[in-house]
């Protein structure tokens, strides 16, 4: 009995521990949610550290006040997204957070930011489509642009300059890659292009063989859209089945960590074009001062990656926010949600501004794989396209028609 | 035995309070005034969580400490009374969601999953040792995968979001007190039929099945049966702990039913101890609280290497888990009293 009364008063004491959620006032909590474990930890942390190239931007303050970064972490599946999420704002208390990293994340935090109304979200790299596009959230901000509007450029550059008439795609299956072959195949389709096949794999597929059997003889190119070892994985295995097709890339297909591969993979990857929010050989000053910044964070890459780049603009929006609110959300955020909607500026890849649905209206970058001086390879601009918004330039009730984005819509066989 | 009849005629009252416990009395007496001084956060994010994940440890501890059947399945029970409160209820991915009733929903989810549990356990029985262990890991990964890519019934890696507890009486049991006392109900419900259960004949058959099959066989027992009843048995408490994880999330994916969540069953499972129900829940604080606060002790880079040497330590100084380091404890502590002064 005396046994089971401590276990009992132990168990007790340990459940009440205080929440030690008190901010001072001159400090300001931002919570900063992405993926620091699982399948997405490198990207992750590449986020935290465009995250930090803000915040070091204004040293550590704002409005007077000391910035105090609040980690979650997710392991990019939607649920622990939702508890990480949690934590940061019911125990630490954050009225500020800046996340999350992929696709179904944003969608689930999107739904819980709508429980919160008093805490103010903005987005880290999420890009699915109907995280603002259909039922978005009053206190959710995306001035990162999503997968499809990434894609602007590239389904007509394939049609018209490279003269691809009929391309398969490759890509992953979740809402991610579905935005961007949505936003390749609108243009792309509507060109007069045929998508004969689609293949949708599982995230950390290890054997492809069974897709690259699927992929028909006479198609002209081949659209991947995966991302990491998946990438990796599917482009060895596709050479060494004997596929010859070009590829074209999706935004995080052609990304610094596969191009920084080994092997007889750097053939294959030469000449892909591809599109996304960054390019690294964007000569703009901007971008220039942005990658040295960069390149202060530790452990950073040697050129900073799309994550990097949009946790950046999202955390560089939330301070000039925060900035021009005198660093103030004891009114539940309600300034500072609206100093967010009108704030226009200028990043490191151009100016950003936000539509009615609190999605980045921004430039996007054609690039083209070619190897730099040095013998990495490099993707080269190609071409700019300007100031992109949600719906690719389609009047919005025409766009809306297209349907939701799914493995199925678009499809033009 | 005989003295224990004896006394409940001298005076019931005493023998009442002997009956469940002191230890007992004063631990539900705790967790029942413990919403007075938690925060919400506390309330569902560390004692809900834990009282779930407790609950779906306990219908572990219950097959391998009574059965020795160590099972890697039962987050994947869990995942199919959750899916099908998805499914049967109402959900706002639309896909499926037949919108019934929670009354129908939660009894047909239950039995869902114990049925499927006990189909789990019969195929696994024919096993021992680390073959049960394999068996059912194989049909926790092939779930896994099949959610992940079944867009017709699992609706793929999105799965299944807006899903609602229910509302009635006045009260919406996801509110932060009423779901705590709902996840506290399951847990002493579930705690108190197991502990209930071990006592019984069939918890005894159990208990000799585990130690000797063989001659439990040559007396005559259907051991098949038994250990399937104890699987069927185990499937309703994770089916139970399912349906509240799905009302606590809101969601669900097959990232909920993954092979590393099928894991930290086992984990808070082993850390706990497997000799006591207590076990598991003791187990799954500990385990929740270092999941949800290693990230604000060692920064976002680490925290994970903090936990696994939390859990190596443990493990390594109590192979019985927590409970074990107590058991090692408790003689110390009695004879304290015996003691003399230095």
């Amino acid at each position: 009995m005396h046994r089971r009364t401590l276990l009992a008063l132990a168990l007790f004491t340990g459940l009440t521990a205080p929440s030690m959620a008190l901010a001072a006032d001159d400090t300001i909590k931002i919570g900063l949610l992405a993926t620091f474990e699982g399948p997405f930890t490198v990207l992750g942390e590449d986020g935290e550290r465009g995250a930090m190239t803000a915040v070091a931007e204004t040293n550590g303050t704002v409005a007077g006040k000391k910035i105090e970064i609040v980690k979650g972490s997710s392991d990019a599946s939607p649920d622990s997204a939702v508890r990480a999420a949690r934590k940061l704002v019911e125990q630490d208390g954050v009225k500020v957070l800046v996340g999350p990293l992929s696709g179904d994340e944003g969608l689930a935090v999107k739904d819980y930011a709508k429980t919160k109304p008093d805490v103010t979200f903005i987005n880290g790299t999420s890009a699915a489509q109907d995280t603002t596009l259909r039922n978005p959230a009053e206190n959710f901000f995306r001035f990162s642009t999503d997968g499809a509007q990434w894609m602007a450029g590239l389904g007509t550059y394939a049609f018209k300059d490279k003269g691809y008439k009929k391309v398969a795609t490759v890509a992953e299956d979740y809402s991610f890659p579905y935005t961007q072959v949505f936003g390749f195949m609108a243009e792309f389709c509507k060109a007069g292009g045929h998508v004969p096949s689609k293949s949708w794999v599982p995230i950390g597929n290890k054997d492809f063989s069974s897709v690259i059997a699927a992929i028909p003889e006479d198609v002209d190119a081949i659209y991947v859209a995966l991302g990491g070892a998946d990438a990796v994985n599917f482009l060895t295995q596709y050479q060494q089945a004997g596929g010859t097709a070009p590829l074209i890339g999706g935004s995080i297909t052609v990304d610094q960590t596969v191009l920084t591969s080994k092997g007889k993979l750097r053939d294959v990857l030469k000449g892909t074009p591809s599109a996304g929010p960054t390019a690294d050989t964007n000569d703009a000053p901007a971008w220039k001062s942005f990658v040295a910044a960069y390149a202060k964070q530790p452990g950073a890459f040697p050129s900073p990656s799309l994550f990097a780049h949009g946790y950046y603009v999202n955390m560089k929006a939330t301070l000039l926010a925060l900035d021009q609110v005198g660093g103030d959300v004891s009114d539940g955020g309600k300034k500072l949600r609206e100093a967010l909607s009108k704030l226009s500026f200028d990043t490191p890849t151009g100016k950003v501004s936000l539509d009615k649905n609190r999605n980045a209206v921004a430039d996007i970058f054609l690039t083209e794989v070619t190897e730099g001086s040095d013998g990495n390879l490099l993707n080269k601009l190609v071409k700019v396209v300007p100031q992109v918004n949600q719906t690719l330039g389609i009047p919005e009730d025409e766009f809306m028609k297209l349907g939701a984005v799914n493995r199925d819509n678009p499809s033009c066989p | 035995m005989s003295l224990a009849t004896a006394a409940e005629g001298a005076a019931p009252q005493q023998n009442w309070l002997d009956k469940i416990g002191a230890g007992h009395v004063i631990l539900a007496v705790a967790l029942l005034l413990y919403p007075l001084v938690a925060s919400d956060f506390f309330l569902t994010q560390i004692a809900g969580y834990s009282m779930i994940f407790g609950v779906l440890s306990l219908s572990l501890m219950l097959l391998a400490g009574y059965g020795g059947m160590l099972s890697l399945a039962q987050i994947t029970v869990a995942g199919i009374a959750a899916y099908a409160v998805a499914i049967l209820g109402s959900n706002n991915s639309n896909v499926l969601g037949f919108g019934w009733p929670w009354w129908i929903v939660v009894p047909f989810a239950v039995a869902a999953a114990a049925v499927s549990s006990a189909l789990i356990g019969w195929i696994s029985v024919r096993t021992e040792g680390i073959y049960t262990l394999m068996i059912t890991l194989a049909i926790a990964t092939a779930t896994f995968y099949f959610a992940q890519q079944n867009y017709a019934i699992f609706n793929g890696h999105s799965g299944y979001a807006g899903i609602h507890a229910p509302v009635f009486w006045g009260i919406n049991w996801r509110d932060p007190k009423p779901f705590y006392y709902l996840c506290l109900g399951l847990a002493m419900l579930s705690y108190a039929a197991v502990l209930y259960g071990s006592r019984s004949t069939f918890g005894m058959t159990m208990q000799a099945i585990r130690d000797n099959p063989r001659r439990m066989r040559a007396l005559g027992y259907h051991v098949t049966a038994h250990k399937v009843f104890a699987w069927f048995l185990a499937g309703i408490l994770a089916g139970l702990a399912g349906v509240l994880l799905v009302w606590f999330n809101g969601r669900v994916s097959p990232g909920t039913i993954g092979v590393d969540v099928a894991i930290d069953i086992l984990i808070i499972a082993v850390i706990g101890g497997l000799r006591h129900p207590i076990g598991p829940f003791v187990g799954a604080i500990v385990v929740i609280l270092m999941q949800t606060f290693a990230i604000d002790i060692v920064g976002a880079e680490r925290f994970n290497t903090l936990i696994g040497l939390v859990f190596l330590v443990i493990v390594f100084v109590s192979p019985d888990g927590i409970l074990g380091l107590w058991g090692r404890i408790k003689p110390h502590l009695a004879q304290e009293s015996l003691r003399a002064g230095p």
